[in-house]
């Protein structure tokens, strides 16, 4: 609990942030206001484009808003530069200054502040027993393993006790098995420090398993903010449904039920049966996937939507069947 | 690819290719052989002697030439590998439309106006800016009036600068922005940002741009021969003006010494080059 | 870098405003000149006038009538043609000494990249003057044929185009060289390969493949190429002992003891014009960005 610090809460209040390009100003972040709590792990998710990357270097102080203001710890922090900024960043491509040691590396912004250098070994010391890192620290950046530069990068970040982390895709350079042992692995530090992070993914999954709260943005907008299980149970809009799992979207008529929107429901939450049921259709496809067995089923109105069963059914292609979905489970998008 | 069913072997390009070496040494080789003949009139072999080298040595003028030349080469070097240093992190910023292309445009016009054309524009801006009396009693004309070679200095400055850039350019364009972005991440000032990151980095582009810069300057002869002032005369210009006068054993010392110091530079930053790749 | 204030243009100023007054400037300042009347020696005075470039095509005889005078144009024409003729050779010699370093095993190719480079960064001037050694009447060519017997008196070789020639070709060989070479050394060398097993011959595969591929190479290199011989000074001074009179230096001529600035001017400006004609008959495939 060596790096703990008092956790700080961030509030963006209707920050906008508009790019010149030829073909006329982009609004890549449009009014958008959120509060961030002290010690949350909080992501922001969406697909590439939405303004989330945006936002992140606008609280990094990389990108200066063009209107709004971001509040930390009560103080206005929008206008300052970077340097004068208490939040660090671990870069997408881990940024790790390729002409210095690991221990400059980690050092460098402790050396930037003018801290005195008994307390910079001491910190380093301990950043790199936090990473677990401790026999690396002479080595070069390109020396080590890409999991390892994510570890100098986090300790390189987390060495200066930030108000807030922010970690920019910073998995996503990773192979599968090192992302789910990084997954683990930055949420152990998270309760370790107490720092408040703040995560940019397009990841779902990644984004559901570690966020104690999930903004999904949009086109610069945010279009739903909720827990994990909340964003994935009762999606607010169509698209935050379809972008957080599969989603199966299909007229409220094919399903039976007397309503003139679309009803979603995923694939995990339907059954089928070949007596009584919500809608008709017949089997047309079925994909044994080990754990699960996806059936693709096109209904009678002609659209086609995919089950997932846990066990293989007694059923096969072009059999005539009908849906089973518990009522709780349909999902209505205002959207 | 060294096999000889590669389909990248074609026949006729080893030859041309050692022709063309032989062809580009015969004539450097031919100087530096010359330079030890004891022979003073024609190129006929008579016998080893160093007396040439002595004799370019015993010359004030040659002496003075070449002093010159190293004077107004570094001073060039410096001052345009700095001028491109800061053209090359500027043009990595953000700019104006009009800004970035008519840098980009002066960066570039250089190479492609012929060196004679620059030659006689100089000349003839410095004299009449040098005879305007609105110049008159300016410090810039007091420090051309003491240092003959301000006017050297300053051309060669400016025909150097995109020498200098495309390296530098080059090298920047290699470095992620992500990496200065982390410096200011990391509580580093602008000028912090500069020395301990961007400097470090981008010092192979800033050597072998000096490098450039530094043999630009040397090998310069026409915008001199145009711009420099009575007692501003450079090596080359004064080679120049022995050739005029006849052909001599001691031009071939003189330029077998430069020929061996152009050897020297690359053969030693390949050496270099070789060292850190492996 | 990216602080509040965008640091860009101030970095950008120092060189802006050296090349604006000492690059820009006196370029705008000869394009000025070309326009004015000459002032004997060396100088420019008012009025305007366009005699200059009249001066491009018309004598004036002793009786003050115009005639027309073809020299001026015939020193294009050379000028054109030397410069033309030495792209053309330096890319005969060029492009296959390129393709053999590119297709030697790494070590070697380091060597023969040194190997041009050391002619590349050599001065030009004693580049130059070595064929004097070579080509004088009691040079080293007229040596040999003369002791072996070939000959009994001297052959003059220098003071004419081909020793112009022969000069250019040498001082601007490794120009074309080294570009060609970047280029084929960063091509996928599998699409030659890709080429041969679509039944490709190895002429075939050169035509194209290898060389459309390489083009942006061989159009820098040809610029490189053309840029400094069409405006050389030294070959046509010294090769051409002065009387083979080039652009470069009938300008010199013009702005030394001759003392016709606006004439020169007009010259420069003309050379100018024939550079970017050739620059945009090159570029249209976009050589230039190559260059830089």
């Amino acid at each position: 609990m060596i790096l703990k610090t008092m956790s700080s809460g961030l509030v963006i209040q209707t920050v906008s942030k508009t790019f010149p390009s030829p073909t006329g100003p982009v609004r890549a972040v449009d009014n958008v206001s959120l509060t961030i709590q002290p010690n949350e792990f909080f992501t922001l998710l969406g697909p590439s484009g939405c303004g989330k990357t945006t936002l992140l270097r606008m609280i990094a102080g990389l990108d200066i808003p063009t209107s709004g203001s971001i509040l930390l710890d009560n103080q206005d922090i929008a206008p300052l530069p970077a340097y004068q900024r208490p939040v660090n960043t671990v870069f997408q491509s881990y940024a790790l200054f390729p002409h210095m040691t690991v221990t400059d590396n980690i050092a460098f912004g402790m050396k930037m502040q003018g801290k005195p250098k008994t307390e910079i070994d001491k910190a380093v010391k301990e950043a790199l027993a936090l990473v677990r890192l401790d026999d690396k620290g002479e080595r070069m950046p390109a020396q080590l393993s890409g999991g390892q530069q994510q570890r100098v990068a986090l300790a390189r970040a987390l060495v200066n006790h930030p108000k807030i982390l922010l970690l920019d895709e910073s998995l996503s350079a990773l192979d599968y098995k090192l992302r789910k042992e990084m997954q683990i692995e930055l949420k152990r530090l998270q309760r370790e420090t107490g720092i408040t992070f703040i995560f940019v993914t397009h990841d779902q999954d990644e984004a559901l398993s570690m966020s104690d709260r999930i903004a999904v943005m949009e086109k610069g907008n945010v279009a739903q903010i909720g827990t994990p299980q909340e964003i994935y149970d009762r999606p607010a809009t169509r698209f935050v449904a379809d972008f957080i799992g599969i989603c199966n979207f299909v007229k409220a008529s094919s399903l039976g039920l007397n309503d003139n929107c679309d009803i979603g429901f995923r694939p995990e939450d339907a059954s089928f049966t070949v007596g009584r049921g919500m809608g008709k259709g017949n089997i047309r496809h079925i994909n044994y996937r080990g754990a699960v067995t996806h059936y693709i089923i096109e209904l009678e109105g002609g659209e086609t939507i995919t089950l997932s069963e846990d066990d293989p059914q007694n059923v096969e292609v072009n059999d005539a069947v009908s849906l089973v979905i518990p009522p709780e489970r349909l999902i209505r998008c205002t959207a | 690819m060294a096999a000889s069913t590669s389909p990248s072997r074609l026949p006729g390009v080893a030859t041309t290719a050692y022709l063309s070496l032989a062809f580009l040494y015969i004539p450097i080789l031919v100087v530096i052989f010359f330079s030890f003949n004891a022979n003073s009139l024609i190129t006929v072999w008579h016998g080893f002697t160093t007396d040439w080298y002595v004799k370019a040595y015993e010359n004030e003028d040659l002496r003075r030439a070449t002093w010159n030349s190293m004077i107004v080469a570094v001073g060039a070097t410096f001052f345009s590998t700095v001028l491109a240093l800061m053209a090359a992190m500027g043009m990595r910023g953000r700019l104006p439309r009009g800004l970035a292309g008519t840098s980009q445009m002066m960066m570039t016009l250089p190479l492609l106006i012929p060196e004679i054309v620059i030659a006689i524009a100089t000349m003839s801006f410095f004299s009449i800016i040098l005879r305007s009396e609105f110049m008159a009693g300016t410090a810039f004309l007091k420090l051309v009036d003491q240092y003959p070679l301000t006017q050297v200095l300053i051309a060669h400055t400016v025909f150097c600068v995109p020498f200098a850039y495309s390296p530098i350019r080059a090298r920047i364009e290699t470095l992620p922005p992500s990496l200065f972005e982390a410096a200011a991440d990391l509580y580093a000032t602008p000028w912090q940002s500069f020395r301990r990151v961007t400097l470090p980095l981008m010092m192979p582009g800033v050597t072998s741009g000096a490098m450039l810069a530094f043999i630009t300057s040397l090998d310069d002869f026409i915008i001199t021969q145009m711009v420099a002032p009575p007692g501003a005369m450079t090596l080359p210009v004064y080679i120049y003006s022995m050739v005029r006068k006849g052909i001599t054993p001691e031009i071939n010392a003189v330029s077998a010494i430069l020929l061996v110091i152009s050897i020297l530079l690359v053969v030693s930053s390949y050496v270099i080059n070789q060292r850190k790749a492996s | 870098m990216h602080g509040v204030r965008n640091a860009a243009p101030w970095l950008l100023s120092p060189f802006l405003m050296i090349m604006g007054v000492f690059f820009a400037a006196p370029l705008l300042l000869v394009v000025g000149y070309s326009f004015m009347t000459a002032h004997y020696p060396g100088g420019v005075e008012f009025p305007l006038t366009l005699d200059a470039y009249v001066k491009i095509f018309y004598d004036t005889d002793f009786d003050g009538n115009k005639v027309f005078d073809p020299s001026f144009l015939l020193i294009c024409w050379k000028s054109l043609k030397l410069a033309g003729l030495c792209t053309i050779l330096c890319l005969r010699a060029g492009f296959p000494m390129a393709y053999f370093m590119a297709t030697r095993p790494p070590q070697q190719r380091n060597l023969w990249m040194m190997l041009v480079t050391i002619p590349f960064w050599t001065n030009l001037l004693i580049r130059t003057y070595s064929w004097i050694l070579i080509l004088r009447d009691e040079g080293l060519v007229n040596n040999i044929l003369m002791s072996t017997g070939i000959t009994s008196s001297p052959i003059t070789l220098m003071c004419s185009d081909f020793a112009v020639g022969l000069g250019l070709l040498y001082s601007y060989l490794p120009f074309m060289v080294l570009p060609i070479y970047a280029n084929l050394e960063r091509m996928d060398w599998r699409l030659v390969e890709a080429a041969s097993d679509l039944y490709a011959t190895r002429w075939q595969t050169l035509r194209k493949v290898t060389i459309p591929l390489t083009m942006p190479g061989i159009l820098a290199g040809s610029i490189l190429v053309f840029i400094p011989s069409i405006g050389s000074f030294l070959a046509p001074q010294l090769l051409g002992c002065g009387q083979q009179m080039m652009l470069g230096n009938k300008i010199e001529n013009l702005f030394g003891q001759g003392g016709d600035w606006p004439f020169g001017s007009a010259a420069s400006v003309a050379l100018m014009i024939i550079v970017m004609i050739g620059l945009m008959i090159m570029s249209r495939r976009g050589g230039i960005k190559e260059l830089v």
